[in-house]
């Protein structure tokens, strides 16, 4: 009788009540538009004007037309401006992280530079953006600069030039990203046993062994961790190259990342090319996360089988000795 | 501004109290629209230029909020303005999105009226779209707008013989031209010499030789002379759903090339850019552009006012004829206040008194032929920005001749992809693009802005 009277008392469904706010807004916000998102990829729907044409059924004929475009060039300005602005912030994320740490360079007002590397982050990525655009315009302060002190003789036409504007993109990528990682990073070498570093100095390790050795190791998750965001923040990358770009990704849309392409097909109301491409990207980005995650868990789980060979081997040979 | 606009209210008011005062128990004028009308008028724009006009023009305007979003008339009713910017199709998207919800949207929301520019105006006048009243409905008559040029009416006439727009102004283009430059070159500022020295193509690149020589440049950006081409072309940018490049086109992409690379012109990227502006100011070197009248004001003036070439301008004829844009007015289809939409199109497109301010307090050429041609003889008629010159001698003949039947619903489409993907060729140097490139790249750009047309033919 009384195991009974225990057991109904039950408070899963309190637990599901609890959680079913959540899961109706996304059910309403996110899980439809997604799912419709899927569905308008295969149909011909836009707007002409102001007279709505479609949703007729094509099947794959977006997906097609999709590929005959320039779909590959725009991934590859995404991964390339991607790039040329991650491998700076990580290096110098990584650099700074470990000074900040170091118990024994004492780096005075460390508060201070941490809240300063931070800020740009705080900016609104197209007042940024728009910042930038003004200030290396071709009669731009930078230029003006740059004249005056006689370094050149005509004004740099940063914008116009392939290399000018991813890099700048680029650059104001990095500047707004590089506090973030540095502080997250700071974090999670401050978790790392301060045992181990002693254990390092006591043996006789020099700074860079103690880096290379112990640090990088020991954040390796949160490395990956960086690696993942940054990667899918890159293929996002959408507000400043348009707003630097003017919606042009010019020159030679050369700056134009799959984002903007997917704008400009909702700016023409393409509902249907929209759907075809979101559904590209999302394919894109689930595998490049499969990938990335395999890559760095993958390397762990070898280590670990690795490390239990050689201990059935040692086992062996001290059963042997 | 403030102290002239708080003089005009004060002025207004005296009337008023004295109309009052005179008339007694009437008190219902014709000005003062029916009582059951909204109370609020929301007018789409995409800059202040219009809204300015209307606050210093309009007999009824009482007064402003202080951030100027909303305009207050006598009779109560407030008119609130709607700013998006023309820039990369971004009013129109705005104003779709608001006309697909006019009939479900609370009466002091819907759009009672929207302005629109020559580029894309036939889109809005459709008949089928049926998104503009026709003014037939809002009880304008021919006669009310008979002094109004022909073209202006013409160019938003719908398929079914229905006009469903006005404009304010007539947008032929001039060549607006540095004096001081123009004496140091050609050894004189008189327009007459000046129309002379750029009466053709050939004679304007001789003179651009000159000016080269001395040390100046011609003009400041490829889009300056793109108006010229673009209209003197033989049919619209679109036909069926095949994007027709004109001839005409490939000369202004050819000359602009050249013009580019032998430094004729300044190399600024496009119109309306910080450069361009500097390129207006005191300080630059450059001899002219290709402006309407309304350029005048809107262009010209904010650069050098208060500067020493603030009275260093003056005008002749271009070496081709074009205009370049136009405002039109057009009554929101479902508004509910059509009596003061009616007034405010009528007092601001066809009322005597307020196209002579428009001419003479803002430069701007006004939509009434006849004022016009009696202020073109008129020797008192000329701005300070021109040192006095009347410049719509200049315009008249030209605002006659204008034509918009090669209009297309795309052009503004057309023109900003046009001119992007070939103004990377242009600056070769940096960006690399060659002219195969830059073909390929206007393909690209207009079929996905326009998913509805399917191919571009070239020129052979």
């Amino acid at each position: 009788m009384q195991e009974r009277k225990i057991r109904g008392i039950s408070y899963t469904k309190w637990g599901y009540l609890f959680i079913l706010p959540f899961f109706l807004t996304y059910f309403i916000f996110s899980a439809i538009p997604l799912i419709d998102t899927v569905r308008y990829s295969f149909f011909e729907y836009y707007r002409s004007g102001l007279k709505e044409i479609g949703p007729n059924f094509v099947g794959l004929k977006n997906y097609i037309s999709l590929l005959s475009t320039d779909l590959p060039k725009y991934a590859w300005n995404t991964f390339i401006m991607w790039i040329l602005g991650f491998v700076p912030q990580i290096v110098i994320a990584l650099l700074l992280a470990s000074w900040f740490t170091n118990a024994r360079i004492r780096i005075r007002l460390k508060q201070f530079f941490k809240v300063v590397i931070y800020l740009p982050n705080l900016i609104m990525a197209s007042a940024f953006a728009m910042l930038f655009f003004s200030l290396f315009s071709n009669s731009g302060p930078v230029n003006s600069i740059l004249m005056n002190l006689g370094i050149v003789a005509e004004p740099i036409r940063f914008m116009e030039s392939t290399l000018g504007a991813r890099s700048l993109v680029a650059l104001m990528n990095f500047l707004m990203w590089f506090g973030n990682t540095t502080i997250m990073l700071m974090a999670a070498i401050m978790g790392i046993n301060p045992a181990i570093f002693e254990a390092a100095e006591l043996d006789g390790c020099s700074h860079r062994q103690t880096f290379f050795k112990i640090t990088l190791p020991q954040i390796k998750p949160l490395l990956t961790y960086t690696l993942i965001t940054s990667l899918i923040g890159g293929l996002q990358m959408f507000d400043v190259p348009q707003i630097l770009t003017n919606a042009q990704g010019s020159p030679d849309r050369t700056t134009m990342t799959l984002i903007m392409f997917l704008n400009n097909h909702l700016k023409s109301k393409n509902y249907g090319m929209a759907g075809a491409l979101s559904v590209y990207l999302f394919v894109i980005s689930a595998v490049l996360c499969f990938f990335v995650y395999k890559l760095n868990m993958g390397d762990d789980s070898r280590e670990r089988k690795a490390a239990e060979k050689r201990a059935k081997k040692l086992a062996k040979k001290g059963g042997q000795g | 501004m403030k102290k002239k606009r708080l003089c005009l209210v004060l002025a207004m008011l005296m009337l008023v109290s004295m109309l009052a005062a005179c008339g007694g128990g009437e008190t219902a004028t014709g000005d003062t629209p029916a009582a059951e009308e909204g109370k609020v008028i929301n007018i789409y724009v995409w800059n202040q230029e219009f809204q300015e006009k209307f606050n210093d023009c309009y007999p009824g305007v009482t007064g402003t909020s202080s951030d100027l979003s909303v305009t207050n008339l006598e009779d109560g009713t407030e008119v609130h303005w709607i700013i998006n910017p023309n820039q990369d199709g971004v009013y129109q998207d705005k104003l779709d999105e608001a006309l697909g919800k006019q009939s479900s949207a609370p009466a002091d929301e819907k759009i009672d009226m929207f302005l629109v520019e020559a580029d894309y105006a036939l889109k809005y006048v459709d008949p089928d779209v049926g998104v503009a009243m026709p003014i037939s409905q809002l009880g304008i008559t021919e006669a009310d707008i008979a002094n109004q040029y022909d073209y202006t009416l013409e160019a938003v006439t719908g398929a079914d013989g229905e006009i469903r727009a006005l404009s304010y102004q007539a947008t032929p283009g001039m060549l607006v031209y540095r004096r001081s430059i123009a004496k140091a070159v050609l050894g004189t500022d008189e327009p007459d010499a000046v129309a002379e020295a750029v009466a053709d193509w050939d004679a304007f690149y001789e003179t651009a030789e000159k000016v080269k020589a001395a040390g100046y440049v011609m003009y400041s950006s490829t889009a300056d002379t793109y108006r010229v081409y673009s209209n003197n072309t033989s049919a619209p940018w679109v036909d069926g759903t095949a994007v027709v490049v004109d001839q005409n086109m490939m000369n202004w992409v050819a000359r602009s090339k050249e013009d580019t690379d032998n430094g004729i012109n300044n190399n600024v990227g496009g119109q309306w850019t910080d450069e361009w502006n500097k390129d207006m100011g005191p300080d630059s070197r450059v001899f002219c552009f290709f402006l309407p009248a309304w350029g005048l004001s809107t262009c010209i003036q904010p650069n050098v006012k208060d500067t020493a070439a603030a009275q260093d301008w003056a005008v002749c004829a271009a070496p081709q004829a074009f205009y370049w844009g136009g405002t039109w007015l057009v009554a929101a289809a479902g508004t509910d206040n059509p009596e003061h939409v009616k007034d405010i199109m009528l007092k601001m497109t066809a009322d005597t008194d307020v196209l002579r301010t428009l001419a003479q307090e803002y430069g701007e050429m006004s939509n009434d032929q006849p004022l016009m041609d009696e202020l073109a003889q008129s020797p008192e008629f000329g701005i300070d920005l021109l040192a006095g010159q009347n410049y719509l001698g200049v315009l008249s003949e030209g605002a006659a001749n204008i034509s918009l039947a090669n209009v297309s619903p795309y052009d503004q489409g057309c023109v900003e992809e046009f001119q992007n993907a070939f103004g990377d060729y242009f600056r070769e140097a940096t960006t690399g693009v060659t002219f195969e490139k830059a073909k390929a790249n206007f393909e690209t750009a207009i079929l996905e802005r326009y998913p509805e047309l399917t191919e571009v033919r070239w020129p052979e």
